[in-house]
């Protein structure tokens, strides 16, 4: 079974992310970039199916500008077999890549794909069902556990009201939620074989993403919240809430 | 834990990817390019840990990589202008002339998290392999005594020491020699400076806090290229410190406070210092209504020649601020960092050891450089005023005069609580609120689930002697409140909030009775700074 985990370069989480002055989006300038957290997650899982002999090959893609580069390295080096680097400089937005994904899907024969269940920069949570439906494949998101037995994936999802199990058919799209593992430990010798490994690059232009897109109007940080006030005792803090007419 | 471990062989291993260390990987790897040079850096990513002011000398960056501005750092701007200000609490006095070792024409104000990140990328073009996120733990030794190599440290272990399911042994990796690159009072450094006796000819080391604030300002306020150094408030006349405030292009302001950690007042708060100059009312109207972009903070070594230890030992090397090289009148060890670096890397090349390097450092310009500005720093001692006036004699005869003044160690400097009258707090209102608020703008992470990597051997002095003769300064010169004196069950206990940590290494260095040693946590921790 192939395996496709696409992986997005975005802001790191520890980064305190900052709006531009002009209001045109969001400071990348020096700012550290990582792997999306969640897509972490997603290759773990498929490295883990690869050791239980589930999976023969595991194969990473991003679709971003060259130093994305360094994002397939790094998951190259957490296991992956190879990567596909479909090269962009402009902004991709949830539809253009699914519409990337697809042919990447079609085009290396892949049988599950695993991914995030959204980018921690633009927090959309689409990619993973528009690839799903684009495909006619069925979907399993916000995994928090995947058993894979023969052609069906057993998938459990944390929701409301506990943990939904869903049974999809193989070939199917799978979105990882945070408690689905913990990604293990980058190793230094496999960070040299990385180097190595087979990256394949792809032009944007071999790609039909000539869809609708959204057009962000403005960015803007949240407005400042109220400075607090200590008050002494409880009678001053009633006081203060009967003045502000909230009790 | 004992396991096999794995073994990795290099030709020469460098620790850490400062402007020092990248510069000896660059350079070796540009002497021949066969050789087989790897890079360990503690920081998640090269520049996250790195900080300064940063105003640099240009020459040994142009001579290492002559075409550096063709990939130039994020933040990089010519120097336009130089004003030294002596401040009041009210007013500030602008000087005259710019002292010859001040003056910065020619010069540049980068950010030199992101000058390393450059060079970083200069060395992998050259086949520098570079591991960010893997801290040198501790140096190898072989049965003959020589440094080997180092290993490093072990990740997925939790607080009480045992591994968790993801635990990965550190490897050890070997080489033929292995340069301490780790920048002012580096772990490993300090184990080899005590193990070969490195500071035996020397006086002890001393240091600096600096604490650093990047700033986003409304359009128009910032002159790009100036650069104002201040004296005096609020630091009393017997401490030594000072104020940086550089004009960056994009309406940014790197404003920074330096206090030598040689200071007497146990009640001092060198962060509190900082954000009251902040307040005074010359710099206070270039602040209000702009954003704190970045946060951080670092020790600076100032210790200069007399403070230099052997920079040699068998089988390694000491390079940068990780030896001391910066050069304290100028402000400036960027420049220094790179020749050193650079110089280990000569003397690979032609001796394949560092058997000579020591003097070939003394005899070279960065010798030179340091011995002329030798008793510039430590006449400070006398207080501020004696201080410029032999500052003045010492730069009018060039350093030739007949003497050197003494260095002490920084922690003995520390008075006690009795013979000082508590500080009052100056007037501010500039955020950041406190320590906690700053810190969120170092961005630093830590597991909490790992061993704290702050040991302190005996907490009980915390409680007893500490509290009693200098009443726990940990709590104050720490710039990220690691250290916290809390109540449990009515007894007073060290609380340490090892998380918050930025690696300034200030506490390792100053407390008063030196128990605290600073390790490396887990790789990838500490601070992820941004245009520092």
């Amino acid at each position: 079974m192939k395996v496709l985990v696409p992986i997005k370069r975005a802001v790191d989480y520890n980064v305190r992310v900052r709006v531009k002055n002009d209001g045109s989006g969001v400071e990348l300038n020096g700012v550290k970039m990582s792997v999306n957290p969640f897509d972490e997650i997603a290759n773990e899982e498929a490295l883990r199916l690869k050791e239980k002999g589930v999976v023969t090959e595991v194969v990473v893609a991003t679709i971003g500008v060259a130093k994305a580069e360094d994002q397939l390295r790094s998951e190259l080096a957490r296991g992956a077999d190879r990567a596909i680097h479909v090269v962009a400089d402009q902004d991709i937005q949830p539809l253009q890549a699914a519409r990337i994904l697809k042919k990447l899907v079609e085009d290396e024969g892949i049988d599950l794909v695993l991914m995030g269940k959204q980018a921690i920069d633009d927090d959309a949570n689409q990619t993973g069902q528009m690839l799903a439906t684009l495909l006619g494949w069925p979907q399993a998101t916000f995994a928090s556990k995947v058993e894979i037995e023969g052609q069906t994936a057993r998938v459990d999802r944390e929701i409301d009201a506990g943990i939904e199990t869903l049974e999809v058919d193989l070939p199917a799209v799978i979105t990882a939620d945070l408690r689905l593992n913990e990604p293990r430990f980058i190793k230094l010798p496999d960070i040299m074989k990385a180097k190595r490994k087979p990256l394949d690059k792809r032009e944007l232009g071999d790609f039909d993403i000539d869809v609708p897109t959204l057009e962000v109007t403005e960015t803007r940080p949240p407005s400042g919240r109220e400075p607090g006030r200590m008050v002494k005792d409880v009678d001053e803090l009633i006081a203060t809430l009967k003045d502000k007419g909230l009790v | 834990m004992s396991e096999e471990r794995d073994v990795m062989e290099f030709d020469l291993l460098v620790v850490g990817a400062g402007p020092a260390g990248l510069s000896c990987a660059i350079h070796a790897k540009q002497l021949n390019p066969e050789l087989n040079v790897c890079v360990l850096e503690k920081g998640a990513t090269v520049g996250s840990h790195i900080l300064a002011g940063a105003v640099i000398e240009p020459g040994p960056l142009e001579e290492l990589l002559p075409n550096w501005k063709d990939n130039a750092p994020e933040v990089c701007v010519p120097v336009s202008r130089d004003e030294i200000r002596m401040m009041s609490a009210q007013g500030s006095f602008k000087f005259p002339i710019v002292p010859p070792q001040m003056n910065n024409h020619g010069n540049y104000i980068v950010s030199l998290s992101s000058l390393t990140q450059k060079m970083a990328e200069a060395a992998e073009e050259l086949g520098v392999e570079i591991y960010p996120g893997f801290p040198a733990r501790m140096p190898l030794y072989n049965e003959a005594g020589e440094v080997i190599g180092v290993r490093t440290g072990d990740m997925g272990v939790d607080k009480d020491g045992n591994p968790k399911d993801g635990y990965t042994p550190g490897m050890d990796l070997h080489a033929k020699l292995t340069v301490f690159a780790e920048g002012a009072r580096g772990s490993c450094s300090k184990q080899l400076v005590a193990k070969y006796g490195l500071d035996a000819q020397a006086d002890p080391q001393t240091y600096g806090i600096g604490i650093k604030e990047l700033w986003q300002l409304p359009p128009g306020r910032t002159e790009p290229g100036l650069v104002m150094h201040t004296m005096g408030w609020p630091l009393d006349n017997k401490t030594y410190g000072g104020s940086f405030v550089y004009h960056l292009e994009d309406d940014k302001l790197a404003i920074g406070f330096v206090v030598g950690l040689d200071y007497e007042d146990p009640h001092l708060e060198p962060f509190e210092k900082f954000q009251e100059f902040k307040n005074h009312p010359h710099i206070k109207p270039l602040l209000e209504g702009g954003e704190i972009v970045s946060y951080g903070a670092r020790a600076i070594v100032e210790g200069g020649w007399q403070s230099l230890p052997k920079m040699e030992m068998p089988g390694a090397a000491l390079i940068g601020c990780g030896a001391g090289t910066l050069n304290v009148p100028k402000i400036k060890g960027v420049h220094q960092a790179i020749r050193s670096g650079m110089e280990i890397a000569k003397q690979f090349h032609e001796k394949a050891s560092a058997e000579g390097f020591d003097a070939r450092v003394r005899e070279g310009a960065i010798g030179a450089e340091l011995k002329r500005v030798r008793n510039i720093r430590p006449s400070f001692h006398w207080g501020m005023w004696v201080g410029l006036m032999i500052s003045g004699l010492e730069t009018l005869f060039a350093g030739l005069l007949p003497y050197t003044l003494r260095n002490r160690a920084d922690h003995s400097a520390l008075k006690k609580v009795s013979t000082h009258k508590p500080l009052t707090p100056g007037n501010r209102d500039l955020p950041p609120r406190d320590r906690l608020s700053a810190v969120y703008f170092a961005a630093t992470e830590h597991d909490e689930d790992q061993p704290v990597h702050l040991r302190v051997e005996d907490t009980n002095i915390c409680v007893t002697r500490c509290a009693e003769e200098y009443d726990n300064p940990c709590t104050r010169f720490c710039p990220a409140k690691v250290y916290e004196m809390v109540e449990v069950d009515g007894a007073k206990q060290l609380q340490i909030n090892a998380a918050n940590c930025v690696h300034c290494k200030t506490c390792d260095i100053k407390d008063p009775y030196q128990i605290i040693n600073w390790v490396t946590p887990e790789g990838g921790s500490g601070p992820n700074y941004q245009l520092m």
